[in-house]
């Protein structure tokens, strides 16, 4: 009998077609995708749509054309890092919601960090970096408030971390509102514009900027940390069974507060490139959602930090092709949404399919009941 | 501040605490119902939102304000039956399906919202208890929605029936020991799906006043997170329906702080104001987290006090 742990990496196993751990988490997923079209479909056509015309207009307005393809992969960067904010504490037990929240303040901080440092002629390749990080440091700390109040207080982080969502918009609105507002943007209030200096360019020969690259690499790295390093394992372990880590003396704490501040740090970065490659400032567009479908994104992938990438881009289609099933279908801009919802729950409800599929040999692999 | 304006901020938030509390009231209810018999439904924000929706769709269309109210009754518990058919299969988790139907319920209701943020529908009466006054700002306060006094109603019945009923008993036997009710012969699934959409209908009615009664329109703005700070409010009411209003209440209160500096011109911070109530439920699980008296209170098969 193995542990759950090490089945998937057992050599003996690996060319195995039937092992259910790697048939299950594509085939389950898979399904559940295809059953939330299928769903929607059906409520399409209640509504006296056609779901033929709605699903060729997501391919038109995510998949077919070279502008459609990046401007999905221009949403697809901050999904990948909120993803990402999800995942990395999911492995831990944490489900934290507070992505929204550390990417509104992580953006605020960067575009404010970076006005002093510009009137004070200091150059853009340094200040590109320091916004980088004061997103980072202020996501981390955001989002390692909840994981604190759990590990210190018992604090159930689920619900501290939305709360904590609602206040960092508050907090941002109050600021971007009041002593930070650039007295010339009268419609919309926001922080003072960075100006062309300070905006991150695109990657060459696109036109998607450099937040896709960095949520590459990120993927790549957490995923290497969580899969292949001690201090992954110890994670794992936590989240598995956390009286079994505590009696095997691990660090509990350290690591809860380490997940959840890798997690703030990414929602920061995805603010940073929000404001340093979109808007150019701080302003009400950065609670554009992207926290709370990030969590649908890890969800989707079982908290796979690697498998984050393809499904954000996914995401990042959806998003893409919002705007042109809108205006071609006379829909309104909620139906994405309810497309999410439905993909968000038949995700859930697969969950019980695992250890249950009746074609594959679960006896070999062990430990499934 | 002179003493003029302090008398007026005053007025402003018992009127503000009564109304702004009835959703919380309705809401909270449910969830303790719903955690009463072991399980969490977080869902309640996106069935708030879609017995909103519902209640003032059918208040436009019938004339009725009150069939909207009765409307939002029921998508609530078709929301909440589902989320408790949901729940009872293996693996899945309670939590994370709450997560799904907020979303769900959020996406409906903005999508069969559209057309309704514009024409305005019957709203609910309120009822005129500062006549005996001649100050026009106790008036003003004291205009109290009926619904406020059927959520009253429902928690002192929820608090005696849990108590003295057989079917109390059963709820709550089924939230403390699965086990035991099993060896009664209890259909646990069932209860808590009949325990999950009873709550739902609360949180639609909830939301029903929030569409017809205060603020008294529908916009996409509407709920913001009531249906979650319930579900905290429910662990600092410790399971007790009574308790619930009383904690309402205090919600209420926070959350008509904004206003009510406003309608003195106070307005720098309002934000702040306004986040008043997500900072008070935030402070609030901070200081009973892992509060003795609350640990045993607490029904023993609820995950999210395991």
């Amino acid at each position: 009998m193995s542990s759950p742990l090490t089945r998937s990496s057992n050599p003996a196993r690996l060319g195995a077609l039937r092992d259910p751990a790697v048939i299950e988490p594509l085939l389950i997923p898979l399904a559940a995708l295809i059953c939330a079209g299928l769903i929607f479909s059906a409520f399409l056509l209640v509504l006296g749509k056609s779901p033929v015309t709605f699903f060729s207009l997501v391919w038109m307005g995510g998949f077919s054309s070279s502008f459609s393809i990046q401007n999905a992969l221009q949403r697809a960067a901050p999904l990948i890092l909120t993803g990402l904010a999800f995942a990395i504490p999911a492995r831990i037990g944490l489900t934290l919601l507070g992505a929204e929240g550390a990417l509104v303040l992580g953006g605020f901080s960067a575009a404010t960090v970076a006005l002093p440092l510009l009137h004070g002629g200091v150059p853009a390749f340094v200040i590109l970096p320091v916004m980088a990080m004061a997103a980072m440091v202020i996501g981390a700390l955001w989002m390692g408030l909840a994981g604190w109040l759990k590990h210190a207080r018992g604090v159930n982080e689920t619900i501290s971390s939305l709360l904590l969502t609602y206040i960092a918009i508050a907090i941002a609105s109050f600021l971007i509102e009041g002593p930070f507002r650039d007295p010339a943007s009268a419609n919309k209030p926001s922080t003072q514009p960075l100006g062309a200096t300070l905006r991150i360019g695109e990657i060459p020969g696109t036109t998607v900027h450099w937040g896709l690259a960095a949520g590459l690499v990120l993927a790549v790295l957490l995923w290497v940390l969580m899969a292949r390093t001690t201090f992954g394992f110890a994670a794992r372990m936590t989240g598995g069974n956390l009286r079994a880590a505590q009696g095997q003396g691990l660090p509990v704490g350290r690591l809860l507060l380490t997940c959840c501040a890798i997690a703030g740090a990414c929602a920061g970065l995805a603010g940073f490139y929000e404001v340093a490659a979109i808007h150019g400032q701080a302003n009400a567009s950065l609670a554009a959602g992207y926290g709370f479908t990030g969590i649908l994104v890890a969800f989707l992938v079982r908290q796979n930090p690697l498998a984050v990438v393809p499904v954000a881009i996914l995401f990042g289609a959806l998003d893409a092709a919002g705007g042109l099933v809108q205006r071609r279908m006379a829909m309104p801009d909620a139906t994405m949404l309810v497309l999410q919802g439905t993909i968000f729950l038949t995700l859930l409800v697969s969950d019980t399919l695992y250890g249950r599929l009746p074609f594959l040999n679960y006896n070999r692999s062990g430990d499934r009941t | 501040m002179s003493q003029a304006d302090l008398m007026i901020v005053l007025y402003a938030m018992i009127g503000g605490a009564i109304r702004v509390s009835t959703p919380f009231l309705f809401v909270a209810l449910g969830e303790c119902l719903t955690e009463k018999s072991g399980r969490i439904n977080l869902g309640l924000e996106g069935t708030l939102i879609l017995g909103a929706m519902t209640g003032y769709a059918v208040s436009l269309n019938t004339g009725s304000p009150w069939l909207g109210v009765l409307a939002a009754a029921g998508i609530g518990v078709v929301a909440g039956a589902a989320h408790g058919w949901i729940c009872k299969l293996p693996k899945v988790n309670d939590i994370a399906v709450g997560l799904a139907f907020m979303s769900l319920g959020t996406g409906l209701a903005f999508f069969f919202g559209k057309p309704y943020i514009q024409p305005s529908a019957p709203r609910l009466d309120s009822l005129p208890l500062g006549g005996w006054s001649g100050n026009p700002q106790v008036n003003q306060a004291l205009l109290v929605n009926p619904l406020f006094f059927v959520g009253i109603a429902v928690a002192i019945a929820l608090w005696w029936g849990l108590r003295n009923t057989r079917a109390g008993l059963t709820v709550r036997m089924v939230g403390d020991s699965a086990a035991s009710a099993r060896a009664m012969g209890v259909n646990i699934n069932l209860v808590r799906l009949l325990a999950t959409a009873a709550g739902g209908a609360l949180a639609g009615v909830g939301g029903a006043f929030l569409s017809l009664s205060y603020p008294g329109s529908w916009s996409e703005g509407l709920s913001s997170g009531q249906g979650l700070m319930a579900v905290a409010l429910v662990i600092f009411a410790r399971w007790n329906p009574l308790r619930c209003v009383l904690a309402a209440l205090l919600f209420g209160a926070a959350g008509a702080l904004g206003p009510s500096l406003q309608s003195i011109g106070i307005s720098y911070g309002y934000h702040f104001f306004n986040a008043a109530p997500y900072i008070l439920t935030l402070g609030i699980m901070v200081a009973s987290a892992r509060s003795k008296s609350a640990a045993r209170e607490a029904p023993r098969e609820l995950s999210i006090v395991k």
